[in-house]
């Protein structure tokens, strides 16, 4: 009892003293006190243990190459960035962490994750202090319709425009009508909704769907379902798989060598390179790739590989691109003001997001617009042990409005109450 | 659904078994002689494999499969050595703690020394392609793998029934106080055993590399199914586990084959029925130092 007293004598003096101290410096050395808080602060937060660990990594790279250029150009409005990184593991401590950054790290911004569950808990964070969250590699659809929020932008693109992306292949390639398919789905938050939207597509252009089969995310031995897509005998085989799932799944289904083509709806760098040459296979579609070659795009990769010794993945570029984007958000707006900041960001304004063609965020759901592309094995020995494959030409064409990819208000409605 | 499917996922349950067998057996035969939960087990299974594929582009895939799991066995004794046997006498709990933190440095440094993607590694060109036998078809790289971990096996079961050191390490398994007691050191024989089962780990490690992802956390997955393999086949019996691993296997592949979602919650299910009927595991000895 006596101690809990002292204890509170302490906090209240200690307290008083703080305050009163705090008060005599702001009066005596205000120049001091501004000097303090003159760099913009960056919370970046995303998975870099577990089965989605390999594609932080790269986030990580990503949002670091950023803010030193930024830094290096003379930063933000007069003020550099300063970056705080913390592995956000699962959407618990992706909460909890999200919340001290706001409150006693004092962050200006939010960027990062990958996990959509995560994501959704970032951004509930976010929106409560009102801050912008970039976030950097979540698909679920649901985040940009039932649970989008004012605050939260999206770098990455959602479920739909990846399945639209692949699936307009498929449909090129005759994959589609009258063809038998099976599913494999990683078993979370994310595949569900990928499953969904894949099989909606499916179901509209005439595929004959055979079975689905959801894989717990931590599975590392996949021969029991390559063995039963060998009995089942479809004409296509659709993963909705993430992470090291995907990567695991590559090797073991080229190892058993099945002749039923393999496509899929998400796919990251990251699980091509760690399938290595020989065990890649199939169509997937990508946000972007290294190969590209609009002159920014070569810009990046080159800064990137010199930074970092290998060359950028699809993730790598999100999490760059929100600090860029962040970057001539505050230099041309002169403000860090949030609500500004938002106002820019929704005003249509074309970014480059190093593709051949400008970016914009849609006013209405926050989702950032792009080009997309789709990746196939290369043909005959790999250059290196990077361009493990070749990436197509834009989709959607030159001559398509970038909308056609992501869902309509109709199909996705978001309100920003 | 024809007989023949059924066979094949029957089949291809026990080679996944002899994987978890590889694994949980080291486990088991650490335990059963030092009492040391080896909670790093996983992840000197993931250096076994990091090893084989740096080592592997340079002295090329046979000699690198020889060499990479007797480097990680020599660890494995380097460890006891250094720090296991500290613990023998102690609190369990002590190595517990300990060998979850060697688990999390070795992890970490993999990590900081190799990045958090997988690595590149395929199965090398003369193991590529299929058999076939009818309806009936395996990559060779299984069936070699199959070859490989059922010679270690029967290897160590003549170790552990028809040698001297065998006759050492069963006995200590039963009584250490006793072999003691007869003045037979059990020092040395501890180092060897922590080889042989660390070792075994870094095999499994090598041989899982070209078909899953090499990253830094792939132990995780298969140290639990491997604890699960442990505690269903009962401490101290070379058998019991053999069983459980075998077991453990077939009912994961059927489940991934027939409920997919109820693979990783199948093991846990077997465990708690072998528990509930049989609480020492289906095959455990009457361990002195546990009773």
């Amino acid at each position: 009892m006596k101690n809990e007293n002292t204890h509170q004598l302490n906090v209240e003096r200690r307290t008083v003293m703080g305050a009163a101290a705090a008060g005599a410096t702001a009066l005596a050395f205000p120049a001091i006190l501004k000097a303090q808080s003159n760099t913009y602060k960056i919370g970046h937060l995303t998975p870099r243990t577990g089965f989605l660990g390999p594609m932080g990594e790269y986030a990580v790279m990503g949002v670091q190459l950023g803010v030193d250029e930024i830094n290096a150009a003379g930063g933000v409005a007069g003020r550099k960035l300063e970056l705080l990184m913390e592995d956000s593991v699962n959407p618990q401590t992706a909460s909890s962490k999200a919340q001290r950054m706001v409150e006693r790290d004092r962050v200006d911004i939010l960027i990062g994750e990958i996990s959509s569950a995560s994501g959704l808990a970032i951004s509930q964070v976010a929106t409560r202090a009102q801050k912008i969250f970039m976030q950097t590699g979540c698909n679920s659809d649901d985040l940009r319709g039932k649970s989008c929020s004012r605050y939260m932008f999206h770098l990455e693109a959602n479920n739909s425009m990846y399945v639209r992306t692949v699936g307009r292949a498929l449909l090129r390639d005759n994959m589609v009508k009258g063809k038998r398919w099976m599913a494999f789905t990683a078993d979370y938050a994310f595949g569900h909704d990928l499953f969904e939207k894949t099989k909606r597509f499916m179901d509209e252009n005439g595929a004959i769907f055979v079975s689905n089969d959801m894989i717990p995310t931590d599975a590392t031995e996949f021969s029991p379902m390559i063995l039963k897509i060998r009995q089942q005998k479809p004409d296509l085989v659709m993963s909705n798989l993430a992470g090291n799932q995907t990567t695991n799944f590559m090797k073991q289904y080229r190892e058993f060598n099945l002749p039923v083509p393999l496509a899929g709806a998400d796919l990251n760098g990251a699980s091509i390179w760690g399938a290595g040459e020989g065990s890649f296979s199939g169509l997937w579609p990508m946000i972007w790739t290294h190969q590209l070659q609009a002159p920014s795009a070569k810009a990046f990769t080159s800064a990137f590989t010199k930074r970092w010794g290998r060359p950028p993945d699809n993730q790598a570029i999100a999490d760059y691109l929100a600090v860029k984007i962040l970057a001539r958000a505050i230099n041309e707006t002169k403000s860090t003001d949030t609500q500004t900041l938002i106002k820019f960001l929704e005003s249509g304004v074309r970014f480059d997001v190093l593709r051949g063609r400008e970016g914009y965020f849609r006013p209405w759901d926050h989702q950032l617009l792009f080009e997309m592309y789709t990746v196939t094995p290369v043909a005959g020995k790999p250059a290196n042990k990077w361009d493990l494959f070749t990436t197509s030409a834009p989709v959607p064409g030159p001559n398509e409005s970038l909308e056609v990819l992501a869902p309509s208000q109709k199909e996705n409605a978001c309100t920003f109450a | 659904m024809p007989f023949i499917f059924l066979a094949e996922q029957v089949l291809n349950g026990l080679l996944l078994g002899v994987y978890y067998l590889l694994i949980a057996l080291g486990l088991s035969i650490i335990f059963s002689l030092g009492g040391i939960v080896n909670l790093a087990h996983g992840a000197l299974f993931a250096v076994g494999a990091y090893l084989m594929v740096q080592i592997a582009p340079i002295v090329g895939y046979l000699p690198a499969f020889a060499i990479s799991p007797i480097v990680v066995a020599i660890l494995g004794m380097v460890l006891e050595r250094l720090f296991f046997r500290r613990f023998y006498k102690a609190d369990p709990v002590l190595s517990l703690l300990f060998t979850f933190g060697l688990a999390m440095i070795l992890e970490q440094a993999l990590r900081m020394a190799f990045g958090a993607s997988p690595l590149q590694f395929n199965i090398p060109q003369f193991l590529r392609g299929q058999a076939s036998l009818g309806d009936f078809m395996y990559p060779y790289y299984r069936i070699g793998m199959l070859a490989v971990a059922l010679s270690v096996l029967l290897g160590l079961w003549a170790l552990l029934h028809k040698t001297a050191f065998g006759k050492v390490v069963r006995a200590g398994i039963h009584d250490a106080e006793m072999v003691r007691a007869l003045g037979i050191s059990l020092s040395p024989v501890l180092t060897a055993v922590c080889g042989i089962g660390i070792g075994m780990a870094g095999l499994a490690g090598v041989l899982l590399a070209p078909i899953t992802g090499v990253h830094p956390a792939m132990g995780h997955e298969i140290m639990t199914a491997a604890f699960v393999v442990v505690v269903i086949g009962g401490l101290g019996s070379f058998w019991g586990v053999v069983i459980a691993a075998l077991l453990v296997g077939v009912i994961r592949g059927l489940t991934s084959f027939f409920v997919p979602p109820a693979s990783e919650a199948s093991l846990y299910l077997l465990m708690l029925i072998v528990l509930l009927l049989r609480p020492r595991g289906l095959m455990g000895e009457r361990m002195e130092r546990l009773e």
